[in-house]
């Protein structure tokens, strides 16, 4: 249903993704991973139409984004993105019903009304909806974001880094309810850091590296230890977690045995 | 798309209210001693006539003659005051109230609508030059004795059109670039003017244009300036919701479906042509752009939904408040004015130049009573004051 054929996008003269394909169904959780400055989020940016590409295209069941008004585009794509805080007094649920700009003409209908309620229930941020999203915690304000995206009803979720500055509990609580979003039909590719997060959560993996896709597949095919060697440049070993029955990806880091480790003096000195 | 709560409501309805008993009742002030009951009487007087006027006219253009005047004479007040009195009221007070409430509606629309597409807490309506613009056209309209109102309103124009090209980058025009090109050119721009300033001859005039004032209101003026700023202000009501979108981030804003850069547009032609109108009539009227919006969002919160217009109606309320405190200001002129003694009058007349020296100019009352209140709100709120 999604189509990104031969993308390129610049920055001037630096080209940023170098003929980008990628391709996804419905009901997928699709995770783009790669160092810093490999071109995620362009790529990301750029399938919700905020970048316009120097080349190639990208379709969405068939139908050109570049044919498609900001407004259809917007019934189709929601965009989740880093939100560190919001400054201005909104109510959770003034920024859930902005959701459905694009659908609201005039006034926001009683339905309007009820798709936000539903989008606050899903994300269980319902006892907050009257709350000034200026008290918000991180975590909690990127579950309104995510409310918002899905009152947006749409068919593809992008979320750029959704959980990178959140607690281990508000990671997890967030990924499930995105996996949750997926398996009921929507398509969710999100851009991630955490290796072993989107070796769980991840049906197809794309890998990237200076705007080039290195590896594309499933998390068995594209997470290898040498795949990771060319993009990140460090030693992995990858091991199957018994416990979640995923891969998990541990870097071959030197242990921090007694030949790294300081003493006392040595602490005292550097401190002094 | 009004989804007001109460409170918010009943606000704006609280300042609609007060701003038609501050309308009538400061008509009703003046060195003529008038009732704000009879006031009251006469402008709906002439507001019953002008109303029949209009039936009348739009009913003859589709070809029926109406005469609705014994349906009109029955609703009419008794006539228990003198001609002289409605020409006070009438011809001289309510000219002069309306056109500040107009004024400072307007000033007070663009300067929230200004602060929520800038995401700026300084932001006024001149920030990105109109004032500067205005101003040297007026100066250039002393000089070459050019009509001040057509003049200043062509500069304010041409000036943020020039800036809005000025920023433009790829299509786009970044809010940043908007606010440092139209500073740049307020700069420029007010050198042009201090130029002229030192050559003119004029000098007075031009500085008590500056300073802002209603002395030479007249119906005309209101008209005009009635038909750009209630345009203009309902339009800019248009794009409350994508103000509210905006202001959580242009890209997500997009992400939304809103044309952030078409919006941008429209939002700043329609500020700038409502600060154009009042400027041209009022010269350089400071503090009330910047302050309203803020004591509102103090009120009732960011949403544009009902920000804008409580700020509209603040900004009318305001100025027409302080106007009176400028025209009620014990100067010698008025003094000379109410004694009659010509002779007096003649001497001051040449001095300054003309009778803009009869009033306190109201853009140092403004500037007087708001940058104080500016000051309790930032220690009074401690925290941002843009939350």
């Amino acid at each position: 249903m999604l189509e990104v054929n031969g993308v390129i996008v610049k920055y001037g003269n630096r080209q940023i993704l170098n003929q980008v394909n990628l391709r996804a169904e419905k009901g997928k959780f699709v995770g783009i991973i790669g160092p810093n400055g490999s071109g995620k989020t362009t790529l990301v940016k750029t399938i919700n139409n905020i970048i316009k590409p120097n080349g190639g295209s990208i379709t969405v069941d068939g139908r050109s984004l570049d044919t498609m008004s900001s407004v259809e585009i917007a019934k189709n794509i929601a965009m989740v993105s880093q939100v560190i805080s919001i400054n201005f007094e909104f109510t959770v649920e003034d920024v859930v019903l902005m959701g459905r700009t694009p659908y609201i003409k005039g006034a926001e209908t009683h339905e309007d009304m009820e798709i936000v309620q539903d989008a606050m229930k899903k994300t269980k941020i319902i006892h907050l909806k009257d709350r000034f999203v200026t008290q918000l915690s991180g975590g909690e304000l990127q579950k309104v974001i995510i409310a918002r995206a899905l009152a947006q009803d749409p068919k593809i979720l992008l979320l750029d880094e959704p959980t990178s500055h959140l607690d281990i509990t508000n990671q997890i609580d967030i990924l499930n309810l995105v996996k949750d979003a997926s398996r009921k039909g929507m398509l969710v590719i999100a851009v991630m850091h955490d290796l072993n997060l989107a070796a769980y959560y991840c049906d197809k993996i794309y890998l990237l590296r200076d705007g080039d896709v290195i590896s594309s597949g499933t998390p068995d095919e594209v997470l290898t230890p040498s795949n990771i060697k060319t993009t990140y440049n460090i030693d992995v070993e990858v091991i199957n977690n018994q416990i979640t029955n995923s891969l998990y990806v541990i870097p071959r880091l030197e242990p921090l045995g007694k030949k790294t480790q300081l003493s006392q003096r040595d602490i005292m000195s550097t401190s002094a | 798309m009004p989804k007001y709560t109460g409170s918010v409501r009943s606000v704006i309805i609280a300042l609609a209210v007060t701003l038609l008993i501050v309308v009538v009742s400061n008509t009703a002030i003046g060195t003529t001693n008038i009732s704000p009951v009879l006031t009251a009487k006469i402008i709906y007087m002439g507001l019953l006539e002008c109303v029949q006027g209009t039936i009348s006219w739009i009913l003859s253009l589709i070809g029926i003659q109406f005469d609705g005047s014994t349906l009109f004479n029955s609703i009419s007040p008794d006539r228990t005051w003198t001609d002289g009195q409605e020409k006070i009221i009438v011809g001289i007070r309510l000219p002069r109230v309306l056109l500040a409430a107009l004024v400072g509606a307007a000033l007070a629309t663009a300067g929230c609508s200004m602060q929520g597409l800038l995401k700026n807490p300084l932001a006024d309506p001149y920030i990105i030059g109109m004032s500067s613009g205005a101003a040297l056209g007026a100066a250039i309209g002393f000089a070459l004795l050019l009509p001040i109102q057509l003049i200043s309103f062509i500069f304010a124009t041409i000036t943020i059109f020039v800036v809005y090209n000025i920023s433009k980058v790829g299509g786009k025009v970044p809010v940043d670039t908007l606010l440092l090109a139209g500073i740049a050119i307020s700069f420029f721009l007010s050198a042009l003017t201090s130029f002229f300033l030192f050559f003119s001859e004029s000098l007075h005039q031009i500085i008590y244009w500056m300073m802002g004032g209603f002395w030479n209101a007249s119906w005309d003026k209101v008209k005009i300036t009635l038909v750009i700023v209630f345009t203009g202000i309902l339009l800019s009501y248009r794009h409350s919701w994508n103000l509210n979108v905006m202001l959580l981030g242009e890209e997500q804003a997009q992400s939304l479906g809103v044309n952030v850069e078409s919006v941008k547009k429209q939002v700043l032609i329609l500020s700038a042509l409502i600060t154009a109108a009042a400027v041209s009539v009022s010269g350089i009227i400071g503090f009330v752009g910047l302050i309203m919006p803020h004591i509102m969002r103090n009120i009732i919160g960011p949403d544009h939904r009902g920000l804008l217009p409580a700020s509209t109606l603040m900004g009318a309320i305001f100025l027409v408040l302080s106007d009176t405190f400028a025209r009620t200001f014990p100067t010698k002129a008025q003094a000379v004015l109410e004694s009659n003694d010509i002779m007096l009058f003649q001497v001051i007349l040449e001095r300054v130049g003309s009778l803009q020296g009869v009033d306190l100019p109201v853009g140092i009352v403004t500037a007087l009573f708001g940058a104080p209140f500016f000051v309790y709100l930032l220690r009074k709120r401690r925290k941002s004051l843009y939350a």
